[in-house]
């Protein structure tokens, strides 16, 4: 329905099967991943005038939730530097084609854990010290080192990428809203995988490897867990893979029934509220909890906040759709219904990190210069003056993003209730207060 | 035919909540006088209301180390340096609801160091909500309508 295949472009095909152009991009970011390791560990402890605080958490958090995630899906795991180490390590090779042999343990990972509540609790973890990561560069360094070296550890132990599918904390919310993405990669014909002999997208063959995501290309209906490493483009021979632009949200016509992909949109949806009361509230008592991680009042902080993401959101969501009547379970309703909340929050995302960015976008000229806030002045930009940015512009674009939000996860609750068969008002309802009570906290 | 009619009212009940001014209730100007409090990391009072018009006084006042005070969309600051106050004067000629920060970098929680200015009415904010009302109750007879025409479609 509608797709226009890019890859038919033949500079857009080449340039994602060619391994150069994307190498490039991996050395840069991991260049810089390092660096703001590196930053985070010996630089200034000041946050706003540090590398590793700047470049993390507003430069690459603005172009991530603002631009990679809702225009390219998972377009930032195509570059993301963290896997590579362990990936190579794992390959035994940067480039060449594997060995027959694997290297390392290659366990398969143990069923239980094949789900989203391992980056679910991951991503949980680094929210409830968000506070303390957001502005000290020490943590952040720690933080960045850690996630590298678990990605080490577990591709020595597991096949493929281990901790982009199971632990990556930012991996399951960019996978979860990755399914609004206009952009998709499927194949073409499925007629031509039913024949195809040894399936190389999936086990790999000399000219490269197979899914590093552990995805069948062959079966893929929604983007949450490919990510777009464009592998099965080069290990294809039967050239039946596309890159394709699509409407915004086609993955969600489908609804998901898993409860993992359902909390997963409660938690996010829970923690953008929370964040914007908190961090962009006029009220200091609950600044002073969220940083103060260990006394009793962050105790509070913590235990209310777990409480908003797992009792609060989902106990109204369910109470608006307990429906005695219906024949579908309770269960697969919930999760189906969910889906609604996906654009909605990525739309709660996108208005609370507009203020955050713009406001603190000045840092990024000053950090250029002085990474490390040392004193250096490489590019005589190292005394810019702070200075919010387009601050008259940043109500009507917070106001055009939630109700815009409001707008698309209604007819999405609409799609996701006819698949169900129920009726899609008790969620319209439910996104229209949680739409509401975001206006009042963001403007 | 119905369907395109609706949604061409729609579209204009939205414009309508969206732009058309409101009546703007004329209250004589005053001068305002507001002693705020700032400490690591947060003010005291931190959410103020004044009417379009008024002379906005502020007494900013630190009790720790140096704070400022930069008032989003007036981009106008003012700094206070530990047990002394500074004063802030200016005329609040902008309607609409304003983030107030810090700009001096005084601590960790510095960038989230924020209080709330609202001048008249926050208009936006219930610009947005009536927008978020005609579009949730929208969606009830539209869904009607999707159902009538998947059906009609079905029929055929
Ligand atoms: S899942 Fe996480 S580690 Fe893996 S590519 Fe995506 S962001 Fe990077
Ligand atoms: S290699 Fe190509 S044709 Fe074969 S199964 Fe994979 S995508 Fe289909
Ligand atoms: S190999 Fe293909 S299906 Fe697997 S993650 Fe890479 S791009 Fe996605
Ligand atoms: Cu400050």
């Amino acid at each position: 329905m509608n797709r226009i295949e890019l890859t038919r472009i033949p500079f857009i095909k080449n340039a994602l099967k060619n391994r150069y152009p994307q190498l490039a991009v991996f050395i840069v970011m991991l260049i810089g991943y390092i660096f703001a390791i590196l930053a985070g560990l010996i630089g200034t402890p000041v946050g706003s005038h540090n590398f590793s605080i700047v470049f993390v958490w507003i430069a690459w958090w603005a172009i991530l939730i603002l631009v990679a995630v809702p225009f390219f899906g998972r377009g930032w795991c195509a570059v993301c530097p963290i896997p590579l180490p362990g990936e190579w390590l794992q390959r035994g090779a940067v480039l060449s084609p594997p060995d027959k042999k694997p290297k390392w343990l290659n366990l398969r990972v143990p069923k239980m854990f094949r789900n989203i509540w391992l980056q679910n609790i991951s991503f949980l973890l680094l929210a409830l010290f968000s506070s303390v990561l957001l502005t000290t560069p020490n943590i952040t360094g720690i933080v960045l080192a850690a996630m590298l070296f678990s990605a080490i550890g577990l591709s020595t132990v597991f096949e493929r990428r281990a901790f982009c599918r199971y632990l990556c904390p930012v991996g399951g919310f960019i996978g979860l809203y990755s399914q609004t993405a206009p952009i998709e990669l499927r194949i073409k014909d499925k007629q031509v995988c039913v024949t195809c002999e040894g399936k190389p997208c999936y086990n790999g063959s000399s000219v490269g490897y197979g899914c590093p995501w552990d995805v069948f290309p062959g079966g893929l209906t929604k983007n949450t867990y490919c990510g777009l490493c464009m592998e099965c483009i080069r290990t294809c021979p039967h050239d039946n893979i596309a890159v394709n632009l699509r409407p915004f949200s086609a993955d969600l016509t489908k609804p998901s029934t898993r409860m993992d992909e359902a909390f997963k949109a409660f938690i996010m949806l829970g923690s953008a509220i929370i964040y914007a009361g908190v961090l962009l509230g006029p009220w200091g008592a609950f600044k002073d909890a969220a940083y103060n991680v260990g006394s009793s009042s962050w105790f509070i902080y913590a235990i209310v906040f777990l409480a908003i993401i797992f009792v609060v959101l989902p106990g109204l969501f369910t109470l608006g759709i307990v429906d005695t009547k219906n024949a579908l379970p309770l269960k697969q309703r919930f999760a189906s219904l969910s889906t609604a909340l996906i654009p909605l929050g990525l739309m709660f995302w996108v208005a609370f990190s507009l203020s955050f960015v713009l406001t603190n976008a000045s840092y990024i000229i000053a950090a250029l210069s002085d990474p490390l806030g040392l004193g250096w002045n490489l590019f005589g930009t190292a005394n810019a003056t702070w200075q919010p940015m387009l601050t008259s512009m940043l109500a009507p674009a917070q106001a055009l993003a939630l109700v815009g939000g409001l707008i698309w996860s209604a007819r999405t609750a609409q799609k996701a209730a006819g698949e169900v068969k129920v009726s899609s008002i008790p969620v319209i309802v439910y996104c229209f207060f949680a739409t509401c009570f975001m206006l009042w906290l963001l403007l | 035919m119905r369907y395109r009619f609706s949604l061409l009212l729609l579209v204009m009940a939205g414009l309508v909540v969206a732009f058309a001014p409101l009546p703007v209730p004329t209250i004589a100007p005053q001068e305002r006088t507001f002693e705020i409090d700032a400490h690591q990391f947060a003010y005291s009072p931190s959410d103020l209301h004044v009417n379009p018009g008024d002379t906005i006084n502020i007494h900013l006042t630190s009790t720790d180390v140096v704070h400022g005070l930069y008032v989003d969309g007036y981009d106008i600051s003012v700094e206070a340096d530990p047990g002394q106050s500074a004063t802030l004067t200016f005329v609040a000629d902008k309607p609409g609801s304003f983030r107030f920060r810090c700009n001096i970098t005084c601590g960790a929680m510095h960038p989230f160091m924020i209080g709330k200015l609202t001048v008249g009415n926050n208009s936006w904010l219930y610009r947005s909500i009536g927008l978020s009302i005609l579009a949730a109750i929208s969606f009830f007879p539209l869904s009607s309508f999707s159902d009538r025409k998947t059906k009609e479609e079905r029929i055929k």
